[in-house]
C-alpha cells in the first residue's frame, strides 16, 4: 500500500491583531500545532477531536482553504502546502472535499444542475453535450432522481443536499475525498444512510477518505485507522480494533469510557474508567507542557514542564504521553 | 431521444423562472402601496413615451412663442395654464418627463456595472491592495456631497443632458461599489465559494457566478430605490441650468423660470414642481415594494 497523502509537521496559526491601527500581531491561536500522519491508498483515516481541537481546520488546509503556517503536506509525492488557487489544475482534480453543512456550501442561487456542472467544466471531464447525463450519473450514485436536476437546494431536504455535495466531490473521479463531518449538521434519521452511502462509494471507486469527527463510535465501524486531535496535536494514532482494544493516551481512555452504550457487551470493550472532567482549553494561551495536563488523572511534573513527543510503541500505534515514553518498540 | 434531452433544461429554467416571477410578483403586491407605485409609474413611462401623442398641443414643446395666449391662468383649454411665451405648461411638463426619466435610466444605466464591478473585485479581494485603492477612490467620491460634486462636473462640461448624466454618474457610482463592496466581503467567507475554489474555480467564475447572484437582490432593490434621487439631482442641475438647454423642456428650468414671476403666475411653477414629487414618490413607492418583494421572507 502507498501513501496517497503525508502530512509532517503541519502548522496552522491564525494571528491575533491588537487593533486596526497598529497591525500588531500580540498573540496567535495554534489551531493545528505540528501535526504529522499519514493516509495509504483505499484506506479510511478517522481524525476525531473535541470541538476546537483543530480537526476542520487541518482539513481546511489540506483541502487548500487556508494556507499552512510551516509544514508539508504530500500528496501523491508532491508538496501542495499552499492555498487551492496555488495549486495545479490536476491536484484539484483529485482532492475533493464534503463540507459539514449542506446548506451553506451549496450556492443557494443555483440549481443542483448549475452546482454540479462547476466541477464538470472546471476540469472539462465531459463534453458540454454530455454534461446532463453526466450529471444524471452523478445524482444516480447518489441515489438522487433525475428531476433533482432543476430543483433550488433549499428545495430538497438536509439528507439529499448532502448527497448533492458528495455527488458534486464526486464529479472529477477523485482519489482523496476529506469528509469535513458530513453527518453532524443532519438529522439522526439519515445520518446512517450518509454514511453507508460514503462506505458504498468508497469501495466502489476505491477512494481514501479522510473523514472529520468527532463521533467516536461512529468511526469504529467505519475506519481503518483512528486519529485522536487535541488542541491542535495528535494525541493518539492506531488501527481501529487496537485503537478501541488498548487506547493507551489517557485522553483517549477519557474518550472512550464516555461512549454512551447500550449493553453489557458494549460496557465491556470500556477497559479503564476515566470520568470525563474539565473542557479543552483555549487555544490562544496553551499551558506549558503537554496541552492533556489540565484534565489529566496521571499527570506528573514533567507534563507540566515538556511537552512528549510522539512515539510508536507498537508497530502503527503512535502516542505522545510522558506515560510511554520508554516504551518505543 | 438527443434532442429531447437537449430541449428539457430550457423548458424547466423556464417554468422555475415563471415560478420565481409569480412568488415576487404575489409578494409585491401583497402591499396596496407598492402597487399605487407601480401604477404611477406605468403613467409617468407612458405619458414620456407617448408625449407626441397625449400632449394637448405637442408644438408647444419647442421653440414657440405665441404672447396672445401668454400668462393664461389654468382653465379649460390650458390645465396647467400658459407660460409667458404663451407655451402650455401641462404640454410642456408632459415632454419635460422623457429627460427627467432618461437621466434616471442613463444613469442608473451606467452607474451600476460599473459601481458593482469596482465593489465585486474590492469585496473579493478584501484586506488586499486592490482592495485598498478602488474602496480608496470611492470613499474620496463619497466624501464630497453628491450634489455638489455633479454641479462642478456638470459645470466644467457643455450644459447638455448627456454631460448632466455623467455628472451624477461621477458622484453616484461609489454608492453600489460600497454596497456590493460589503456584500461581496461577506460572501466571499461562505463555504459555498471556498468549495469553488477547492474545485479550482477561476476567480472570474467565483465573482461573477458564485458571488454575484447572491447580491443581485440588494443591487436591484437599490436601482428601483434609486430613480426617484437620480431624478431630483438631475432636476436640480437643470434648475440651475446646467441640464437640458432651452427651449427643450426640463423639470428644474421650468420650476427656476416659473419662480421668477412669483406669486402671481403661480402656475408656471408650481404644477412642473409638483410633477417632481409625484415621479420621486412613485419611483420610492414602487422602489419599497421591489425591497419588500426581493428581501427574504422573515420566518
Amino acid at each position: 500500500m502507498s501513501e496517497i497523502l503525508t502530512v509532517k509537521g503541519l502548522k496552522k496559526y491564525f494571528p491575533i491583531v491588537s487593533s486596526t491601527f497598529s497591525r500588531r500581531q500580540v498573540n496567535y491561536i495554534k489551531a493545528v500545532d505540528n501535526v504529522s500522519f499519514f493516509l495509504n491508498e483505499g484506506e479510511i483515516l478517522g481524525l476525531v477531536g473535541e470541538s476546537g481541537s483543530g480537526k476542520s481546520t487541518t482539513a481546511y488546509v489540506i483541502v487548500g482553504i487556508y494556507s499552512p503556517t510551516a509544514g508539508d503536506i504530500l500528496f501523491k509525492g508532491r508538496n501542495i502546502n499552499v492555498v487551492a488557487t496555488k495549486r495545479p489544475l490536476e491536484v484539484k482534480k483529485e482532492v475533493a472535499i464534503v463540507f459539514q453543512d449542506p446548506g451553506t456550501s451549496l450556492n443557494p442561487q443555483h440549481n443542483i444542475r448549475e452546482i454540479l456542472s462547476v466541477p464538470l467544466k472546471v476540469h472539462k471531464v465531459v463534453s458540454k453535450k454530455h454534461l446532463n447525463s453526466k450529471i444524471e450519473e452523478l445524482l444516480d450514485i447518489v441515489e438522487l432522481p433525475k428531476n433533482y436536476m432543476y430543483k433550488q437546494p433549499r428545495a430538497i431536504g438536509g439528507g439529499e443536499r448532502q448527497m448533492v455535495a458528495i455527488a458534486r466531490a464526486l464529479a472529477t473521479n477523485p482519489s482523496l475525498i476529506v469528509l469535513d463531518e458530513p453527518t453532524s449538521a443532519l438529522d439522526v434519521s439519515v445520518q446512517a444512510k450518509i454514511i453507508n452511502k460514503l462506505l458504498d462509494i468508497q469501495k466502489e471507486f476505491q477512494l481514501s477518505y479522510l473523514f472529520i469527527t468527532h463521533d467516536l463510535s461512529l468511526m469504529r465501524n467505519v475506519a481503518t485507522r483512528i486519529a485522536i486531535m487535541y488542541l491542535g496535536k495528535i494525541n493518539e494514532l492506531a488501527p481501529a480494533a487496537e485503537f478501541f482494544q488498548n487506547p493507551l493516551h489517557p485522553y483517549t481512555q477519557m474518550l472512550i469510557s464516555s461512549v454512551p452504550v447500550v449493553s453489557k457487551a458494549e460496557e465491556s470493550i470500556k477497559k479503564k474508567k476515566i470520568i470525563s472532567a474539565g473542557e479543552i482549553p483555549s487555544s490562544v494561551n496553551i499551558p506549558p507542557g503537554c496541552g492533556f495536563n489540565t484534565r489529566c488523572p496521571f499527570k506528573k511534573d514533567l507534563c507540566f514542564e515538556v511537552d512528549p513527543e510522539m512515539v510508536e510503541v507498537m508497530p502503527g500505534h503512535y502516542v505522545r504521553c510522558h506515560l510511554y515514553q520508554g516504551m518505543r518498540c | 431521444m438527443e434532442v429531447r434531452k437537449m430541449k428539457m433544461p430550457k423548458a424547466m429554467d423556464f417554468s422555475q423562472k415563471w415560478d420565481n416571477f409569480k412568488r415576487l410578483s404575489h409578494k409585491f403586491s401583497r402591499s396596496r402601496i407598492s402597487l399605487v407605485g407601480l401604477f404611477s409609474v406605468v403613467i409617468i413611462i407612458t405619458l414620456a413615451i407617448f408625449a407626441p401623442l397625449i400632449a394637448p398641443y405637442p408644438e408647444h414643446a419647442g421653440a414657440f412663442v405665441d404672447y396672445a395666449h401668454a400668462s393664461i391662468p389654468p382653465c379649460r383649454e390650458h390645465l396647467f395654464g400658459t407660460d409667458i411665451m404663451g407655451r402650455d405648461v401641462l404640454s410642456r411638463t408632459i415632454f419635460a418627463l422623457r429627460g427627467a426619466l432618461l437621466m434616471a435610466i442613463g444613469v442608473i444605466g451606467i452607474v451600476t456595472p460599473i459601481g458593482v464591478i469596482v465593489g465585486l473585485v474590492a469585496g473579493y479581494n478584501s484586506g488586499s491592495l486592490v482592495d485598498t485603492i478602488l474602496m480608496r477612490i470611492s470613499d474620496v467620491f463619497l466624501a464630497l456631497p453628491s450634489l455638489v460634486l455633479a454641479l462642478a462636473v456638470a459645470a466644467v462640461l457643455r450644459p447638455t443632458l448627456f454631460n448632466a448624466m455623467l455628472a451624477v454618474c461621477v458622484s453616484w457610482w461609489p454608492w453600489y461599489a460600497r454596497l456590493t463592496y460589503g456584500l461581496a466581503s461577506s460572501i466571499r467567507n461562505e463555504t459555498f465559494v471556498q468549495a469553488a475554489q477547492v474545485i479550482g474555480a477561476s476567480h472570474f467564475h467565483i465573482i461573477f457566478k458564485e458571488v454575484l447572484p447572491n447580491c443581485l437582490s440588494s443591487i436591484f432593490t437599490k436601482m428601483a430605490l434609486d430613480v426617484g434621487w437620480v431624478i431630483l439631482i438631475g432636476a436640480s442641475l437643470s434648475f440651475v441650468g446646467l441640464g437640458e438647454q432651452p427651449p427643450t423642456p426640463a423639470l428644474g428650468t421650468m420650476v427656476a423660470d416659473g419662480a421668477r414671476y412669483l406669486p402671481e403666475l403661480w402656475w408656471v411653477c408650481v404644477f412642473p414642481a409638483l410633477v417632481i414629487v409625484w415621479m420621486i414618490l412613485s419611483f420610492n413607492l414602487f422602489g419599497d415594494g421591489v425591497r419588500d418583494a426581493l428581501s427574504p421572507e422573515e420566518a
